[in-house]
């Protein structure tokens, strides 16, 4: 049981129930190659139907969206770093670093765990989606996300979030961000050989010289048991904005519910036989 | 290029992933810095300083590719002894006319090159319009392909003090890396990291690339910052082969297309002038001034005479000169700036704007707006309520309590244009590859095509001149203006109209390309170039055979003009002999009996290295087999430029109209030559005026396009870019009481427009001539519609051109800036008078 | 609230009983439309190749059409030059097409009037034919400075850079057969 709520986790979707299932499916961002044209952004609300998310200045770089929500699945982070400098030194120490930033999809998704309604689900590809003929907005989902992903919108009440593009891939297409995007930043496939291809990339740029890169995400050792979706970044997390050792907020659910089981079970069992009255 | 050409990028980050070099050079740090290796601040305007440098680094290291240069360019050929240096003239070329302000360039020729054809014929274009003296020759000059032949003196040794090799290296003696610290703000190291690593990867294993856009073109010296990185280039050997080239990266659809079949006033199809107005002209003397006689360009009868009778059939006749009576005469410049002045004189009684948006578009956006006010009618065609169809009821006039609604007199019809979903067509891209779009499904409601709107616009007026005995009449009368019509509103076929273009033998058989055209009228293409697209009946523009199936050049994606070439003179790939340079940089050679390799040779196919031209010979047959430059007369890539250019025949360096600084290298401040329009509305700065002490450039953002009309009224674009802003540094934030997210006025003689701020160090201040010199960043998209509005970066810009190509300085003027938002009302003309009357400029 | 009424069938807890998904949060949490989720680009009648319209890359695009509606635009991977990626712009050609603040009728603003009216598209088009005729004559010249130029100064153009060659060359053909010259697109900016 433990398994199933943290650490190492290898079949995600076994465990949901789903017999021989698909490799599972991930998102590796090399934001190294992010040139932030926001593609991402504009494929994934041409494909999901995702409404405008307001028409303001920020005033942070070029980020107009701010940050992920219910209308936006995608966000592309800017972060303008620089040394002091004299004029005329040009902009040596200058660095725009850019990030397209998504639903991690959990190894060990909060959002899922404690969703009351099961609207929040774990699809055959170990991907975490809402239902949107299930969720009844109660919100659960969004304080327990670690990393602040899930949100609800206005004027609708439920919660959305990036889906992994689950009709596409489903249908053996790649999620629209991945497929737009236009320097590969954002890589689709089975999250095994994004692991292998990121490790890959990591070691070369360490070999030219790009220390601070990393990946971060990635660790099946790490709070959420790794995420589905992962990335390379070229400082550390709280610069773009990721908290730096996210934990699934359900950690201890396991014992929680040793104290409670019993009383759940009961209560479970009462609902079905009033369901099951109701028909 | 990340910025605006995204997809295209991909292919610069494919290389350097592979190991190349990048280096971006621009005033600002975007996007596309972001992942160079290396970003080059630049002060704007100071182009030539820098790519001078690297010329004069070239030579002065003896870096030159030799053999390249002695047997590809016109380096060996000797000129005259009647030319003068701007070294010489402090800043002026030989044959400068002051009062005119033009050149006469007579004294460019080779030596005794006044026995080659006809240079300096195009002289008999000039007119007295009295409009020239104060705009310069672009008002007066025919734009024509040059028409000088073989040099008939060349020394091979590269030293006679006149070749073109050893002018070059006194002319660009003073570009030093110094100067290009003086000047652009970059300093020696990052100059010299720059120069060795572009001659390192030159040569015959290696090729370097330049990638322009607009950066380049929209100075009043832009024909020569492209010039300078040709001769660069060419000294490097990096033209005509793969990897090498400068890439201009055009911003439309179809701006290629539109420059190849031009809606421009000066060119015809396939780049054939425009007849310019003479006494007792006739094709023939239309034809010996419009091209040399060697070269590809001596079958221009054949391209000419083949266009005339596409356009008017069977009436164009041998005996009737195949109707060339019929074009009308050009005396002067037509361009679209002058157009708009003439609009503001009541001179121009309607106007088409189809798919344009001059009133955010355009450099002068007053000026724009009170050409459209000052029009008689006017018709908007797009997919948008534009503010060029809406001028009359939002644009910044009424706001400021200028004009109203009620005293515009324009009547404007609106009408919606179909999408490119909603029509069969090719574009032609930035590499000249034509490739048809499919129509998926009928456009909505009163949305048709422009090809609908332009074939029944023209069905309409024919019918009202059916009856006309008047001659002028008859080009419309007698024009084939007969497509097949298709769909539940008659379009007409675009591909019929594309066959028309690819053109027609005399049995009405597609030709298989231009080479079959004929000078005796019994052959008909709309525009030679692209003669081949349609070949054997097929629609090659529409092939889609897919990448991954074909070979990197991927021939059987579209189809690229001219002859489905996707490299142009690429017969330099090889050496002399016809042997690649390197197994590495192979792509066509000849092998033993004809030209072959990855790519349509650029050359005829069996044409042996070995080729002399005969004495007197004519077109390709004057073109040695050692001759990559096929289209130039001598087959030469040319590092001097003898004829053809307005101002001048090598690039000088001179200082925008508006700049902070003094042209260190000459007395001569601006190009002498560029368009003046000094007038009400159009007030110049005067050079370091500490009134608009700053330097601004405009540009545009990856989330929208252009003048926005595409871009402005979509909600998913607009939320990533809301609002107009402008970006300066943390120096010239706190100089002048910026803040981040605040509001700034920016300032010029024009007018004054607000902007919110970015403070970004990404702006980097520049050490010019001792002082620091600050730069302010405006991206152009926003106007008074769409979903989301703000002022016009362009209603900052005043009018001056590039004499060669009469477009706009718009990336490089002076400003102040401000904090807080802009006046309202009547006080936003005060507070702009007041700044002219502080600066010393007439008041309007 | 937003619950639809589903069988039995799809009540979670019976399925999480009666399953392999003891936690039921995976198999046995699907819903009935979670269920039938396709690609709609699968449900298209036609899939049609074009171009992106923005800039001069000149990107592959696949166009979605379904009841006569285009449902989907996106990059074609068999296009050597954008294999299958689009930018923002791009990525927002759907947009571009189906905007509901798209203009799709004609509109007349009159001689100092304060606000569009609306026309025929037939009888605008008579009514621009009769001031192409007129605007034509009266701008006309037959020789400047003395020299033939026939031409008509009444008239002007701008645009051609959005529009394809077989447009810029009908433009090109019937405004200079009609003797304007004043003829241009955004290339000259």
């Amino acid at each position: 049981m433990s398994d199933s709520l943290y650490g190492p986790l290898h079949d995600v979707a076994e465990d949901a129930g789903y017999a021989d299932p698909p490799a599972r499916a991930g998102f590796f961002t090399d934001t190294s190659v992010c040139i932030g044209c926001k593609a991402c952004e504009v494929a994934c609300k041409e494909w999901n139907a995702i409404p405008d998310d307001g028409f303001a200045l920020t005033g942070m770089s070029y980020d107009n969206t701010g940050q992920l929500g219910a209308s936006t699945w995608r966000h592309v982070a800017f972060i303008e770093q620089s040394r002091p400098r004299e004029v005329g030194d040009g902009d040596g120490g200058t660095r725009w670093l850019m990030a397209s930033d998504v639903c991690k999809h959990c190894t060990h998704a909060a959002c899922l765990d404690v969703c009351p309604t099961g609207a929040l689900f774990r699809t055959e590809f170990a991907t975490v989606v809402v239902q949107q003929d299930v969720c009844n907005g109660c919100a659960y989902c969004v304080s327990a996300c670690p990393y602040g992903v899930i949100d609800r919108r206005e004027g609708d009440g439920r919660a959305w979030k990036c889906t992994m593009c689950y009709d596409r891939i489903g249908d053996g297409m790649e999620p629209a961000c991945a497929k737009a995007c236009p320097t590969d930043s954002i890589q689709y496939g089975p999250l095994d050989e994004l692991r292998e291809r990121a490790r890959a990339r990591l070691d070369e740029l360490h070999a030219e010289g790009v220390a601070e890169a990393r990946l971060y995400g990635e660790d099946e050792n790490d709070g959420v048991g790794g995420d589905g979706a992962f990335f390379l970044l070229l400082d550390e997390p709280e610069t773009y904005g990721l908290p730096p050792d996210p934990v699934v907020t359900t950690r201890d659910l396991p014992a929680m519910w040793k104290w409670a089981g019993g009383a759940a079970a009961a209560l479970a069992g009462c609902v079905a036989v009033s369901f099951l009255g109701r028909r | 290029m990340a910025e605006c050409h995204p997809v295209g990028f991909q292919w610069v980050m494919e290389a350097k992933a592979r190991g190349a070099k990048v280096f971006h050079v621009d005033p600002r740090f975007t996007r596309t810095s972001a992942v160079a290796h290396r970003h080059l601040p630049i002060r704007a305007g100071s182009d030539i300083v820098l790519l001078g440098a690297l010329v004069n680094h070239v030579l002065s290291g003896g870096h030159d590719f030799r053999e390249y240069v002695l047997n590809y360019t016109n380096a060996a050929s000797i000129v005259g002894e009647d030319f003068r240096d701007t070294e010489d003239l402090d800043g002026l070329f030989s044959g400068y006319d002051a009062e005119k302000r033009e050149y006469d360039p007579t004294s460019w020729a080779y030596q005794n090159g006044d026995a080659q054809a006809a240079a300096g014929a195009r002289d008999e274009a000039k007119t007295d319009d009295d409009r020239s003296h104060e705009h310069g020759p672009g008002a007066t000059f025919e734009a024509t392909p040059s028409q000088t032949g073989h040099a008939p003196r060349r020394d091979e040794t590269l030293e006679h003090p006149r070749c073109v090799y050893q002018i070059l290296k006194r002319h660009f003696a003073r570009y030093t890396p110094e100067l290009v610290e003086e000047m652009c703000g970059i300093g020696p190291e990052r100059f010299a990291e720059l120069a060795d690593a572009i001659v390192a990867n030159s040569g015959r294993d290696r090729t370097t690339a330049f990638v322009y856009s607009v950066g380049w073109t929209q100075h009043t010296v832009g024909a020569q910052y492209i010039r300078t990185a040709a001769i660069l280039q060419l000294l490097l050997g990096n033209i005509g082969r793969p990897g090498g080239g400068i890439l201009a990266l055009r911003g439309h659809a179809s701006i290629q297309g539109s420059t190849d079949i031009p809606t421009l006033f000066n060119l015809l199809p396939g780049y054939l002038p425009m007849p310019y107005a003479h006494e007792h002209e006739d094709l023939d003397t239309y034809l010996e001034r419009a091209a040399g006689d060697t070269g590809f360009w001596g079958n221009k009868r054949a391209y000419m005479v083949s266009l005339l009778k596409a356009w008017w059939g069977d009436a164009a006749t041998a005996d009737n000169d195949f109707c060339f009576d019929y074009l009308p005469r050009l005396t002067g410049d037509h361009g679209t700036y002058h157009t708009v002045l003439d609009q503001i004189a009541g001179k121009v009684k309607g106007y088409f704007l189809m798919g344009e948006n001059p009133a955010v578009g355009s450099a002068g956006g007053r000026l724009q707006r009170q050409g459209l006010a000052a029009t008689e009618w006017l018709v908007v065609r797009d997919l948008n309520l534009i503010e060029s169809a809406e001028f009359w009821r939002n644009s910044p006039e009424i706001a400021a309590g200028e004009t109203s609604p009620e005293q515009i007199a324009t009547e404007v019809f609106f009408l919606p244009a179909a999408a490119h979903t909603e029509k069969d067509g090719t574009f032609t891209n930035t590499q000249r590859l034509l490739q048809w779009h499919h129509k998926a499904l009928d456009p909505p409601g009163d949305a048709r095509s422009d090809l609908w709107f332009i074939y029944h616009l023209g069905l309409r007026v024919r019918e009202r001149l059916a009856g006309s005995t008047d001659r002028n009449d008859r080009p419309i009368q007698e024009l084939t203006w007969d497509y097949p019509v298709e769909g539940p509103h008659d379009d007409p076929s675009a591909e019929a109209v594309l066959a028309e273009i690819n053109g027609y033998d005399g049995d009405g058989r597609p030709l298989s390309g231009f080479t079959a055209l004929k000078d005796d009228g019994s052959t008909s293409s709309g525009c030679w170039i692209y003669s081949g697209c349609y070949t054997g009946g097929v629609n090659q523009t529409a092939r889609r055979r897919p990448g991954p199936e074909q070979s990197w050049v991927a021939p059987e994606w579209g189809w690229a003009w001219p002859a489905n070439r996707r490299i142009l003179y690429n017969r330099a790939s090889a050496d002399p002999e016809g042997r690649p340079w390197s197994e590495r940089k192979a792509y066509v050679w000849w092998d033993g009996e004809q030209w072959t390799g990855h790519d349509v040779p650029d050359f005829e196919k069996t044409k042996p290295p070995s080729y002399e031209p005969p004495e007197g010979a004519t077109a390709q047959d004057a073109i040695a087999g050692t001759d990559p430059f096929i289209m130039q007369t001598d087959g030469k890539a040319w590092l001097f430029v003898p004829k053809g250019l307005v101002d001048g025949p090598l690039p000088a360096h001179y200082e925008p109209q508006e700049s902070p600084v003094a042209n260190p290298l000459y007395a001569q401040q601006d190009n002498p030559a560029r368009q003046l329009y000094p007038r009400r509305g159009n007030r110049y700065h005067p050079a370091g005026s500490t009134v608009y002490p700053y330097a601004f450039t405009t540009y545009r953002l990856t989330e929208h396009h252009t003048a926005g009309g595409m871009s402005r009224f979509l909600p998913y674009l607009s939320e990533l870019q809301p609002e107009m802003f402008c970006e300066v540094s943390p120096a010239l934030a706190a100089e002048r009481g910026l803040t981040n997210g605040g509001w700034a006025t920016i300032v010029t003689a024009r007018t004054a427009i607000e902007a919110r701020v970015l403070v970004t160090e990404r702006m980097s201040p520049l050490r010019i001539q001792g002082r620091t010199v600050h730069q302010v960043g405006l991206p152009y998209h926003w106007g008074t519609s769409g979903v989301v509005r703000g002022d016009s970066a362009n209603d900052l810009l005043p009018i001056v051109l590039d004499a060669n190509t009469h477009i706009q300085e718009s990336k490089a003027a002076t400003c102040d800036i401000r904090p807080g938002r802009r006046p309202q009302g009547a006080a936003l003309g005060a507070l702009v008078r007041r700044y002219r009357r502080q600066a010393g400029i007439p008041e309007d | 609230m937003f619950n639809k009424r589903v069988g039995i069938e799809y009540w979670p807890v019976l399925r999480q009983l009666t399953g392999s998904d003891r936690l039921g949060r995976g198999k046995a949490a699907r819903s009935k439309d979670t269920d039938a989720l396709r690609a709609r680009t699968g449900q298209a009648d036609r899939v049609v190749e074009s171009v992106c319209p923005y800039c001069a890359v000149g990107c592959g695009q696949k166009v979605y059409v379904k009841d006569e509606k285009v449902i989907q635009i996106e990059g074609d991977p068999n296009s050597p030059i954008s294999r299958g990626r689009l930018c923002p712009k791009g990525s927002a050609s759907k947009q571009l097409v189906t905007s509901p603040g798209r203009q799709t009728k004609v509109l007349y603003r009159r001689p100092h009037g304060t606000d569009w009216e609306s026309l025929d598209l037939d009888e605008a088009m008579d009514m621009i034919a009769d001031r192409v005729v007129d605007a034509r004559r009266s701008g006309w010249e037959d020789t400047y400075e003395g020299k033939p130029v026939r031409r008509t100064m009444g008239i002007a153009s701008l645009g051609g850079a959005t529009l394809d060659n077989e447009e810029n060359y009908l433009i090109k053909k019937l405004w200079s057969a009609l003797g304007a010259i004043q003829i241009e697109n955004q290339a000259r900016i």
